[in-house]
């Protein structure tokens, strides 16, 4: 049987996900809140064929500690919006999806909406997001307009917490879409013989009314060139699920082994099916964190290492891989007939192990048939092949 | 005495009759590369800024969206980030609404775009309150009028606090020893007042500019108070010479009980332009733009905003209705900003009258003249002559230069305009600076 491709992203974040990774002698450190240093890691993730880069954000200042801010001096601290970050990098690179993270819990849906449809447009159809959920205390005193008590996973108060924040979530993505299908297509007519510059019978109030917001639009940005930019989320467990199932184009998963995986996108396709969408397609990528060098000692020599700087173990939500590109490609692959249609990495270490991903990992796939070796298509949804979505307003009854 | 130096902008036309969008020449208002034409079109003329409106809901006229002018723009702050991947030096202005939005998110945005900009950014404060946008957001239609310039006010101060939370050396990202940084408690704020009460650390260490630089375009008395306290430019819309000396006296003459001087606070008026060979030929072709601007549908739309009432049935070509405006809240018109300067609309019904009996008008006719914009209409000499002359008087500091077309109506006065400003010593023959700050002259804040 031949092999079938998968897709592959990595996510970004400061100088990498080990928290001793801006200590290494090829780490950019001072260079973080610079344009050109996401330029220069986006530009080689391109090199590299990728489907799309993620960039990790936050409302809050960086912490080690799960809840609660903390008071290290020892670790990255600092950082720019994502989604201005994907926005910069955009007219600098051609195929690359962006996929900046956003906070859906204290910001305005209708902001949102039109800053993803608007990177849709700088990209020339490449924009996404990953939807986050904020339940931190301290995140929310930076927005002051509700309190969200102090929390953690062994508390009986967490469920109905992330059960109320997951459901402002969900009519939170709804509202996305919906204002990215407020315009149709063709609204914009420009018909000098009326004077009328759209047709505003293609122009549609979404009157969304939920427990937490209402909105009435049409958005003020034009339908984006996707139509639908990509939406996806970071998951878990059963509720995360569901909104990955219900709202998402991409669900980021954590398994543990490739049992763990064929579970994981067992429960998302039944809350796909559940939802109503079992003929659409939903991507479930597995995230892994990679150390990666030539030979397998050498990465876990390099991982020990940063251990020791950072004084423990490090330790993530995602399997951690420490080996060669060429073990890690072994491991992919028995994943993917767990069921996963594609990987998020996420680099331990910033540029070395996207570079060791770009000219290590990929090279290695290539020659196992497991990933393109050219790019097939402009826009995120067309690597992801995903069609272009009708809009949910257009149809005959529509009709001016 | 030595001749001040103008300062010059671009404002990428926003949706109102001033872009004429039928012409051949106009382009796309969404697409990027008309963004990236327009903007590279000012760095090459070594203007000081790109300004970009904004506008939260789509406008409505009798109850439906309004569809006679260009509809559909692009988020603010994510096209100005993009634009700063195609330009070098332009500083990149934007307009932000205090009222729907948060004081930690706009701060958080803004160091973002300056960090990205290398320090071009800047944040034209506005203040709208209106329970018609407020349908688009969490907080709905909250603000009664008179407490829109305290929340904007207050507003503003905290988002000073957060971007002062870091003073700019903290990141040492020292990899020997392992200290990233050298205050533990880098970024801590604490705001508390009637609107705002949040604490914590800001997210993003100081920027390139310190701040955004701050402009502000309200007109009221308390707009200029605003202005006079917190801003460094304003984008004002006196931009004839008489009614500008009389702006700028007023608002320069409000800066010492704030202890400020007048360089701190500079006055450039929006401003359009129409270049001929020779000033014959610019004058025929303003009317002619002027004409295209206002159709006979657009004219009785116009009419509409100050009668307050539906006007279909009247002949644009016709003359004005004998019957006076409704007085009292505007519900013709929604998401306009415009139907609030015609606070008294039977004396601006009484004025147009007599105009109109003065001079044979037709409402057409009328609304041609009595709409227009402040413009620059001539030869290239005259132009760059007049220009002059308003800021050498006192005027201005310089105008925001609004063209009629989408992308390419910067190029007339880029290419001829600005060659006469350079000989004549007032205007720069290339950038002395790399930031915004350093364009208009302004100090980093300490």
């Amino acid at each position: 049987m031949s092999a079938t491709p998968f897709h592959l992203a990595v996510a970004l974040d400061g100088a990498g996900w080990h928290p001793a990774a801006w200590r290494e002698p090829d780490a950019r450190p001072r260079d973080l809140l610079t344009a050109q240093y996401w330029l220069d890691l986006v530009r080689e993730s391109e090199r590299g064929l990728l489907d799309l880069v993620t960039i990790e954000d936050g409302l809050a200042l960086q912490s080690a500690d799960p809840y609660r801010p903390d008071e290290r001096t020892d670790q990255v601290r600092g950082r720019l919006d994502a989604v201005l970050i994907a926005s910069r990098v955009a007219p600098r690179t051609e195929h690359i999806g962006l996929v900046p993270t956003a906070v859906v819990t204290h910001t305005e849906p209708f902001h949102l909406s039109k800053a993803i449809a608007t990177l849709d447009y700088v990209s020339s159809g490449r924009a996404g997001v990953q939807v986050r959920v904020s339940l931190k205390e301290h995140e929310a005193k930076l927005f002051g307009r509700r309190t969200i008590p102090p929390v953690t996973p062994a508390d009986p108060a967490v469920g109905p917490l992330i059960a109320d924040a997951f459901a402002e979530a969900t009519d939170y993505v709804e509202v996305l879409r919906r204002l990215w299908d407020s315009w149709e297509d063709d609204a914009e007519i420009r018909d000098v013989a009326t004077g009328r510059f759209v047709n505003r019978a293609k122009l549609h109030y979404i009157d969304f009314e939920g427990a937490h917001f209402s909105v009435r639009g049409p958005s003020i940005t034009p339908r984006p060139p996707q139509g639908q930019p990509i939406v996806s989320a970071l998951a878990h467990q059963a509720v995360p699920f569901e909104l990955v199932g219900s709202s998402a184009d991409i669900g980021w998963v954590t398994p543990r082994d490739a049992a763990h995986a064929e579970e994981i996108v067992a429960e998302i396709r039944c809350a796909q099916t559940s939802a109503g969408r079992e003929e659409e397609t939903v991507h479930v990528f597995g995230d892994l964190v990679v150390f990666l060098d030539e030979d397998a000692h050498t990465a876990q020599a390099r991982k020990a290492r940063l251990d020791d700087l950072s004084g423990e173990e490090y330790r993530s939500d995602a399997t951690v891989f420490t080996g060669t590109p060429a073990g890690l490609a072994d491991l992919l692959a028995e994943w993917q007939d767990a069921g996963l249609t594609g990987f998020r990495l996420r680099p331990g270490a910033l540029p070395h192990d996207l570079t060791a991903i770009t000219r290590g990992l990929v090279p290695e796939l290539q020659a196992r048939g497991l990933f393109r070796t050219a790019y097939e298509a402009d826009t995120l949804r067309g690597l992801l092949g995903l069609p272009r979505p009708a809009n949910r307003y257009a149809g005959p009854t529509a009709a001016a | 005495m030595a001749q001040k130096q103008i300062h010059l902008a671009a404002h990428f036309p926003g949706v109102n009759n001033t872009t004429v969008w039928s012409d051949p020449a106009a382009g796309s208002h969404i697409e990027f590369r008309s963004f990236a034409r327009f903007a590279q079109a000012a760095e090459r003329g070594k203007f000081d800024f790109l300004f970009l409106a904004e506008g939260l809901r789509l406008r409505e006229q009798n109850g439906q969206i309004y569809d006679l002018d260009v509809v559909g723009r692009p988020d603010t702050f994510t096209v100005l980030a993009a634009l700063a991947a195609v330009t070098e030096k332009l500083g990149l202005t934007g307009t932000i609404n205090s009222t729907f939005n948060e004081p930690y998110e706009v701060a958080r945005q803004f160091a973002s775009l300056d960090h990205l900009t290398d320090g071009r950014a800047a944040w034209n404060v506005v203040t709208s309150w209106d329970a018609f946008t407020g349908e688009n957001f969490r907080r709905g239609g909250f603000l009664a009028q008179d407490q829109r310039y305290e929340r904007a006010r207050t507003f503003l101060q905290t988002t000073f606090e957060l971007f002062d939370s870091w003073r700019g050396d903290e990141v040492v990202a020292d990899q020997e020893n392992g200290t990233f940084l050298a205050d533990a408690n880098a970024g801590a704020f604490r705001h508390s007042d009637e609107h705002f009460d949040i604490a914590g650390r800001f997210g993003v260490p100081r920027s390139p500019q310190g701040r955004p630089v701050i402009f502000q375009a309200g007109d009221s008395d308390e707009g200029r108070e605003f202005a006079a306290s917190s801003a460094d430019v304003i984008f004002s819309r006196h931009s004839t010479r008489e009614a500008g000396q009389a702006f700028f006296a007023d608002v320069k003459g409000r800066l010492p009980k704030y202890g400020r001087t007048a360089e701190q606070l500079l006055i450039m008026p929006a401003a359009t332009f129409v270049i001929g060979d020779t000033d014959a030929e610019a004058a025929e072709l303003a009317h002619e733009v002027r004409r295209q601007q206002v159709s006979g549908q657009t004219a009785i739309r116009s009419l509409e905003q100050v009668w307050n009432r539906d006007l279909s049935d009247l002949d644009p070509d016709g003359p004005l209705p004998q019957f006076d405006p409704v007085v009292g809240e505007n519900h013709v018109a929604q998401g306009r900003a415009s139907v609030r300067m015609h606070k008294d609309p039977l004396a601006t019904a009484a004025t147009w009258r007599a105009l109109a009996e003065a001079k044979q008008l037709s409402i057409r006719e009328l609304m041609v003249e009595v709409t227009a914009r402040q413009s620059f209409v001539g030869s290239p000499a005259t132009v760059a002559a007049t220009i002059d002359d308003f800021v050498q008087s006192d005027a201005a500091d310089g105008f925001v230069l609004v063209p009629h077309i989408t992308p390419s109506g910067l190029d007339p006065f880029v290419d001829r305009v600005v060659p006469l400003l350079q000989e004549r010593g007032v205007f720069r023959a290339d950038y002395a600076g790399t930031t915004l700050r350093d364009h208009l002259g302004l100090a980093f804040p300490g």
